[in-house]
């Protein structure tokens, strides 16, 4: 089994930067040589609309073809099940395995490997498997190189971008000024502790 | 280099100057206190020099920027090993060390917790000892470091208002008969004092206080240091080794530069600050013929006994809102269980301290390696999700240990450190009975479901280089002068006898300032 020091992406960009953005707006497609593609649509009472530059959005793949990439993106869901969770957030998965692919033939032929064998069980397309099935072929993977490459992946990707934030309810950069004079203490569900537990709000 | 802040550098030739190795809570202090006294200190620090300004708000991104990433390897059975198999510790390299990243709490280690042996007895397998420094010797130091730090319901400064997670904890604590629970003592600013603004509750205590309320030596102790002009910060400067000379003193250090040209830097003392796996890797590599198991080693002690404090998390998710990110991460403290009471089952005490982690973190952290419907339904429940971290004594034992990898290199060719770590059977007493209790800390104010999340790789890494009454029991004095070298000192967590249950910070700066007080008279006396 593959053993990862860190969470692959991580190691894999160093430079780390900004958490992953939102997959390419439709609208901005065409310089990049692509592979595939995956589009998808968000959902109109989406929290993540503000977000997005548009409701379409679109991936440019550069290592994995199409069918590659849906199968991952669907992979990846069963992986880490929520249920309202848009397919736009899967797809930064997605994203973040096929720039690994592009880069490292190895890794590419484990996602192939790994895509190929689901296809396998799956008489030639494991997206046209039931949800239920799908299930348990996720689990049988686990162990093998492609599972611990996509799983490793999707908990850092799934989970550090903004849209995850909106939709999980996590403040992220919006903190960065602090709370102190924007939302600070406000449980309502538990009375405040006495003051000698706690302190003052220093003034502005 | 003018950015750098120094008003005076020195020769490398320059014999006369004290070499600090590493610029955290340890070395930092170390180095501004000698330098208020007129000493001449050279400041060796292996990160880079980041100003708060630049810090991220971004757990990932941010980690990337200040963790210290250089190659280790692990063994043993504790979990890191298997999850975390080259990240043993979640420690700095960036100036100011691990006082960027750590979360503030600043308390005194007990009176009896200083006389572990005395007090604990034999325990099988532990290696226990007495500390060679009492607490009633160290109050008067503990002040002058409370005081310089900032140190919440000391010194007339109030405590820090408490946030959404420190209110469920404190009403969880309360039904529980719990008596001791409060905000901290925490060295983050709760007013405007020393410079410093009071803290604006981000929650990334752990990624670098921006306006600087939390103290760390990156922009009090290390700029006071070079605004006395007897003190040169050289950031990105890795050392390799220390030299000594026929008697054993030590000479000089050497070091690679940022551009990776081998340095040599002339000493007249060194200070050895650079966390307690980097602190003993270094005395390990300065092997010599006169030295052949390591400098300052005769005991053998050198990398043993490493601690890293029994920890765990408990999580629980509730009806409500939690939002456990707005504010401090370190937000409240329950004290009770800190005191020495063997009936529960085990020796040693433990704090429950809240906690919290943004999204990317509580993901990664949570349950590392784990996925499927429980794991998406505790991810579900994030923004309803209150936190708390365990933290107590974890008892020495030889075999815990930093070693020499020979079969694994660092950047400069040099053998990484391997880390050790097996529990003692007191220490999974002790997280058992911890769990237990933050567990009903959070059902006691309706908790939905509770979360036993194991220890994260160690922030708090001490014991490497003991201190002792004894030359044969540890590495150096209480006041971390090497036994073997009269002109060698430890100066970080590494000196520390045993963990104690408190979180380390306030009682390295404390040594720290007293061995800045020691090194002076023994320089005073032309003894070093």
């Amino acid at each position: 089994m593959q053993s990862h020091p860190l969470p692959d992406p991580v190691l894999a960009t160093p430079e780390a930067g900004p958490a992953p953005a939102a997959p390419i707006a439709a609208t901005r497609r065409g310089v990049l040589k692509a592979t595939g593609l995956l589009t998808g649509t968000l959902a109109l009472s989406s929290v993540l609309a503000s977000l997005a530059p548009s409701r379409s959005w679109a991936l440019d793949l550069k290592g994995l073809s199409s069918h590659q990439g849906a199968v991952i993106l669907a992979f990846s869901r069963h992986l880490y099940p929520h249920p309202h969770l848009e397919d736009a957030v899967y797809a930064l998965v997605v994203k973040e395995l096929d720039g690994k692919a592009a880069a490292t033939p190895a890794t590419k032929k484990t996602l192939a490997d790994g895509v190929a064998r689901l296809d396998h069980v799956g008489s030639g397309d494991w997206l046209k498997r039931g949800a239920a099935l799908q299930e348990i072929d996720v689990a049988a993977m686990e162990g093998t190189p492609f599972f611990t490459l996509v799983r490793s992946t999707a908990v850092v990707a799934l989970y550090n971008n903004d849209m995850a934030f909106a939709h999980f309810g996590y403040g992220g950069k919006k903190g960065n000024d602090g709370y102190l004079y924007k939302g600070f203490n406000d449980l309502k569900w538990l009375p405040n502790p006495p003051a000698a537990a706690s302190g003052p709000i220093p003034k502005g | 280099m003018s950015d750098i802040g120094n008003k005076k550098t020195f020769a490398l030739d320059d014999d006369h100057v004290m070499v600090v190795i590493g610029s955290g809570a340890g070395g930092g202090t170390l180095a501004a206190e000698l330098a208020k006294k007129g000493i001449d200190v050279v400041v060796l620090e292996a990160g880079k020099l980041t100003p708060r300004t630049e810090f991220l708000p971004d757990e990932w991104a941010s980690f990337t920027q200040l963790a210290w990433l250089d190659k280790r390897t692990t063994s043993g059975t504790w979990r890191v090993a298997k999850d975390f198999p080259g990240l043993p510790a979640w420690i700095c390299k960036t100036v100011g060390g691990t006082s960027v990243h750590w979360a503030g709490a600043a308390l005194r280690i007990q009176p009896h917790e200083f006389k572990a042996r005395t007090t604990y007895g034999n325990l099988p397998g532990a290696n226990l000892l007495d500390w060679p420094v009492t607490r009633e010797e160290l109050d008067p130091y503990y002040t002058r470091a409370e005081d310089k730090m900032g140190v919440t319901r000391t010194h007339g400064m109030p405590g820090l208002p408490g946030n959404n997670n420190f209110k469920v904890m404190y009403g969880g604590a309360t039904k529980l008969g719990y008596k001791e629970c409060s905000t901290g003592h925490m060295a983050i600013n709760s007013t405007f004092r020393d410079g410093r603004n009071h803290c604006f509750q981000r929650g990334f205590c752990f990624q670098g206080c921006r306006y600087g309320a939390k103290w760390s030596t990156l922009y009090t102790e290390i700029p006071q240091g070079q605004a006395t002009g007897h003190m040169e910060l050289r950031p990105e400067c890795h050392v390799s080794r220390i030299e000594h000379d026929k008697t054993g003193k030590v000479t000089a250090v050497l070091y690679y530069d940022a551009s990776g040209h081998l340095q040599r830097q002339k000493a007249r003392a060194v200070s050895v600050a650079g966390n307690s796996i980097e602190t003993p890797r270094l005395l390990l590599l300065s092997e010599s013929s006169k030295f052949p198991d390591g400098l300052a080693n005769s005991s053998g002690q050198v990398g043993r006994n490493y601690l890293r404090h029994t920890t765990a998390s408990v999580y629980a998710t509730f009806d409500h809102q939690v939002d456990m990110f707005k504010g401090t991460t370190m937000a409240g403290i329950i004290s009770d269980e800190s005191r020495f009471d063997p009936s529960r089952g085990f020796v040693g005490g433990f704090h429950m301290e809240t906690i919290s982690l943004g999204l990317a973190f509580y993901s990664s952290f949570l349950n590392p390696g784990a996925w499927g419907k429980e794991f998406a339904e505790a991810m579900d429940g994030y923004s309803r999700t209150a936190g708390m971290w365990i933290v107590g004594e974890d008892m020495p034992q030889e075999s815990n240990r930093i070693t020499l990898n020979h079969d694994v290199k660092d950047q400069f060719g040099l053998p990484v450190a391997n880390v050790h770590f097996d529990d003692h059977p007191n220490d999974t007493a002790m997280r058992d009975y911890g769990f237990e209790r933050g567990e009903a800390v959070y059902r006691a104010v309706g908790a939905r479901k509770t979360y036993r999340v194991p220890p994260y790789p160690s922030t708090h890494n001490l014991g490497t280089c003991r201190m002792s009454e004894k030359p044969s029991d540890g590495v150096c004095n209480s006041y971390g002068q090497a036994h073997d070298v009269p002109n060698l000192f430890i100066s970080d967590g590494s000196q520390f006898t045993t963990g104690a249950a408190e979180n380390p910070t306030l009682t390295i700066v404390t040594l720290a300032l007293r061995q800045a007080d020691h090194i002076a008279a023994q320089m005073h006396k032309g003894a070093i």
